[in-house]
């Protein structure tokens, strides 16, 4: 990034770093340390820090340092990025330390996701006060051997933003107050694209999303109502589970996506190809792309498998044989039987 | 005095005067006024349960009528407020029961209301017609058979978003043949079935039911029988709106709806099935208030219902509208006052649907009586929001929701700071206002600079340092409600504006940086603040002063600071000047 961003908080702002190495991890004077970060509150301390080792793309520098680890993010007052600690960074004796200096701790969990961004320690820039990449080198031990822990200074007055939480620097990665893109301090690299938010589960904040409980009690069981009513009518959509014989897991398929047997067919097709495909690899066949439609349609459709459903009563029936839009209203699974198992079904084959 | 006139007439006079304000501003005239006044006021609106004791209302109020009331801090909507801290209902109930035996109306908000009161309630007064309790919790149906049973004149019962102990469902069968006097029943916040004979019985019987909402266990085959019998209704909440999709039960729905010339408001629709909406279609035209945000509905399926409803003033929906529904509602709803979208999935970490800042842009564009909007999304920029402010400088109340906590201006990464700055700039008649992304210092200037006419300002991880919070104690001049989580506002702001404190009805502040000591002395400063440390850490004195108290609520008051029912989570300042808990 070129020019400095200016216009948050304009002049009151500061940007150091502080670093401080494991050994400190008691001490919370930071006059020894040369820099000092502030963030864009005022604040005269890192507060946390995104020990992100859940990021994606980590960035890796020439010198093999996993920059994008070493990330300092800001995240909400009190906030410990409590959702992103891997295996390798356990917090729990620094939240104690925490716990100890600082008795508020008003966030229960933290809301991952695109925080802030600290300045770019790492880019040189105008701002003397930043640390260049190449001090950074110089500071930097061996990746899992520095431990820098930030704390508030005790010299904190009292309405200074004492509830800053500082996130404690631990584990594996080395946190560097980095924020790869931006060359300004405090600039707000909130894109969740220089941050990896915790996948699938977030850490929650008490109260937020403002959602009352009476409307979030609703949407949780409606969800779940939905879930339920696969295969009714009621919504609409009707998934059944499909499995074939020596394939390793079943798949599910929305039948009322189909007007015909003809669509359901095709896509089971293309949705067991692969299983299909492995068995006759022997055939001379490469890969999916390299089978060709026909030779597929040839492999289900011949002696070889057999497309079965199991009803509402509970017997198992052979496809084709119902008008279709009663099938989709009885059909309650699916099965692809090899047809050497279809005793029973007699010597009915499907195929065309 | 031989010039003033005689009190009846002055009675006759202020009858006239229907606003608390105005009858406020007439009792402070003279003292025979204020006397007249008193004793012919009969509607009281008290903000802030605390505000004021029982015993004072009495005094001054001898012939009330109708009491509305609130109790808990709105965060407590949020979970913010521990569970105990009081809002309780009983010690009203009692001294009112007593006080007052013609007392019509009871309005609760956000209070405990136990089964004692509800039965204390319908054996006190004779007359009593309309009991609202919104977002009250502590009863069960118990209670709610009592009041079916024993109030015989009952027009209004109305329990919405509660949270009542659902027992059975018989509670509903309490009321007798006898009573033919229902306007408003609404039952939507309860869980169990009710004896749908017994509904359909007592909607038969009363011919003046215009609001009916019921609850999610009233199946949709149910509902046309129900309909038939009510054609009069002005609102209807449908209970679960979805079914096996029989073309008779549609056919049927159809026509009872079709009869209902009256319909104005529609909510409800819990597990909706598409295909059945059609069904009220043939009321669309006349719908003005559409409550949808509990439906999932697809956007397609969406569009078509709303582009029936060219009247619509009122919209609350969840966001699978999506911004192309949206534009949708901007394209045919040119009298759209209100709009809330809810987010379908406010915890998920990706978002489930395509709604983004430009959903609302496009209403703001397309509606222009719009002024009330409260929108959940996941970005925002300042472009955008600059460009609602100029397109709707009519807004009374503006909440916005970004669902991350500090997100900032998605394009740019700044801070949304000019976009906020816009809205109270533009928005001259902003009474309401609900921020939320990344926010420093500056746009609270702007606010304190521009929102003159600000009385409630909701702030959320917001803000660099006091100097926020000045800006707004010292700028705001109509504040009356300040509710703050999470932001670095401290000490020097508070104490700063301890006057202004005075001015407003209550302050919120929850895991901010107000400390103890700071407390004690804005209690010791303000005799007539009471200055509640709320702390589940034990007693603040334990600590050193400097500590940051977990929460603090400071709201006016005119009764003890002490109020009997405070739990032990909650401190005020004692009379002898040390903060204790009773």
């Amino acid at each position: 990034m070129s020019a400095p961003l200016l216009g948050v908080g304009g002049d009151e702002y500061q940007s150091n770093i502080t670093l401080l190495d494991s050994s400190s991890l008691e001490s919370v004077c930071q006059n020894g340390s040369e820099l000092k970060e502030r963030n864009y509150m005022g604040l005269s301390d890192c507060s946390s820090v995104d020990s992100s080792p859940l990021s994606n793309t980590p960035e890796y520098s020439p010198s093999g340092l996993n920059l994008k680890a070493t990330e300092l993010r800001l995240g909400p007052p009190g906030s410990l990025s409590l959702g992103r600690h891997s295996e390798h960074c356990p917090v729990s004796s620094a939240a104690i330390d925490e716990k100890l200096l600082f008795p508020l701790h008003p966030l229960k969990s933290l809301v991952t996701g695109n925080k802030r961004g600290f300045s770019d320690a790492m880019n040189g820039t105008s701002e003397g006060k930043h640390l260049s990449a190449s001090e950074v080198d110089a500071v930097l031990s061996p990746r899992h051997s520095l431990n820098p822990i930030i704390k508030a200074s005790k010299e904190v007055s009292p309405t200074q933003p004492t509830k800053v939480k500082d996130a404690v620097y631990q584990g594996a990665a080395l946190e560097m107050p980095h924020a790869p893109t931006e060359s300004r301090p405090g600039h707000f690299a909130a894109a969740n694209n220089n941050y990896a938010s915790a996948p699938a589960t977030k850490a929650q904040v008490v109260g937020w999303p403002p959602v009352r409980q009476f409307r979030k009690n609703t949407l949780a069981s409606t969800s779940k109502n939905n879930e339920e009513v696969d295969g009714k009518a009621s919504t609409g959509a009707s998934f059944v589970k499909v499995s074939m014989d020596g394939a390793p897991y079943l798949r599910k398929v929305d039948l009322r996506t189909y007007s015909a047997y003809q669509g359901l067919s095709s896509a089971l097709e293309k949705m067991f190809s692969c299983f299909t495909i492995g068995q006759y690899g022997s055939h001379g066949v490469s890969g999916g792309e390299m089978m060709s439609e026909s030779k597929l349609k040839d492999l289900l459709n011949g002696s070889e498998y057999v497309l079965t459903y199991e009803d509402k009563d509970g017997d198992w029936m052979l496809v084709g044989d119902v008008p279709w839009e009663m099938f989709i209203d009885t059909c309650k699974r699916l099965r692809i039987m090899k047809s050497s198992d279809a005793i029973g079904l007699g010597e009915f084959i499907f195929c065309s | 005095m031989a010039y003033s006139f005689p009190e009846e007439v002055l009675e006759h006079v202020f009858s006239f005067l229907s606003l608390a304000r105005d009858r406020n501003a007439v009792s402070l005239v003279c003292k025979s006024w204020y006397e007249i006044e008193r004793w012919c006021r009969h509607r009281i609106f008290v903000g802030n349960c605390y505000a004021v004791s029982p015993e004072i209302v009495i005094r001054r109020f001898p012939e009330l009528r109708a009491v509305e009331m609130k109790g808990k801090p709105h965060f407590a909507d949020f979970n913010l407020v521990p569970e105990g801290w009081g809002a309780y209902a009983y010690p009203w109930i009692a001294a009112m029961a007593e006080a007052y035996p013609f007392l019509e109306e009871i309005k609760l908000k956000r209070m405990v209301v136990t089964d004692e009161s509800l039965e204390l309630i319908s054996k006190s007064y004779k007359n009593f017609k309309v009991l609202v309790l919104t977002s009250c919790e502590g009863f069960t149906t118990d209670g709610l058979a009592s009041i079916a049973a024993n109030c015989r004149h009952l027009r209004e019962l109305d329990l919405r978003e509660s949270e009542v102990e659902d027992l059975s469902g018989h509670w509903l069968s309490h009321f007798p043949d006898s009573c033919t006097s229902l306007v408003s029943l609404n039952m939507s916040c309860l869980g169990s079935e009710v004896s749908f004979s017994s509904l359909e019985r007592l909607v038969a019987r009363s011919p003046n039911l215009r609001t009916l909402r019921l609850n999610r266990a009233v199946p949709l085959e149910k509902l046309a029988n129900l309909v038939r019998h009510a054609p009069q209704l002005v609102e209807l909440g449908t209970g679960a709106y979805s079914s096996e999709i029989r073309s008779d039960t549609f056919s049927s729905l159809a026509d009872a709806f079709s009869a209902c010339k009256q319909l104005k408001a529609l909510s409800g629709f819990w597990d909706v099935v598409p295909s059945y909406l059609p069904a009220v279609y043939s009321v669309c035209s006349g719908i003005t208030s559409l409550n949808l945000s509990y439906a999932a509905i697809p956007s397609s399926d969406l569009v078509k219902l709303i582009s029936q409803c060219q009247n619509l003033q009122r919209l609350w929906v969840l966001d699978y509208i999506e911004d192309s529904g949206l534009e949708a509602l901007a394209a045919s709803c040119k009298d759209l006052q209100e709009l809330r979208v809810f987010p379908s999935d406010p915890f998920g970490a990706e978002p489930n649907v395509s709604l983004t800042e430009q959903g609302l842009v496009s209403v703001s564009e397309g509606c222009p009586k719009l002024e009330s909007v409260l929108y959940f999304c996941r970005q925002m920029s300042n472009a955008a929001l600059i460009a609602i402010a100029r397109n709707r400088p009519n807004f009374i109340r503006f909440r916005l929701c970004i669902i991350e906590p500090q997100a900032a201006d998605y394009l740019t990464l700044e801070p949304l700071d000019a976009g906020f700055g816009a809205i109270v700039e533009n928005c001259k008649e902003l009474r309401r206002l609900s921020m939320s992304g990344l926010l420093t210092d500056r746009v609270f200037k702007y606010i304190g600079t521009h929102a003159k006419k600000l009385e409630m300002l909701s702030i959320a991880f917001a803000g660099e340092s006091d100097l926020g919070l000045h800006h707004v104690l010292s700028g705001c001049d109509s504040l009356r409600k300040l509710e703050i989580r999470d932001c670095p506002f401290g000490d020097k702001a508070v104490l700063a504006n301890a006057a202004k404190l005075d001015t407003m009805r209550s302050l919120w502040m929850s895991s901010c940086s107000v400390s103890f000591g700071a407390c004690k002395l804005l209690a010791q400063k303000m005799p007539r603040l009471n200055v509640e440390v709320i702390d589940e850490r034990g007693p603040p004195d334990s600590r050193p002063e400097s500590c940051v108290v977990e929460r603090v609520y400071v709201y006016r008051t005119v009764a003890s600071r002490q109020r009997l029912d405070m739990p032990d989570f909650v401190w005020t300042l004692d009379e002898d000047s040390s903060m204790r808990y009773s």
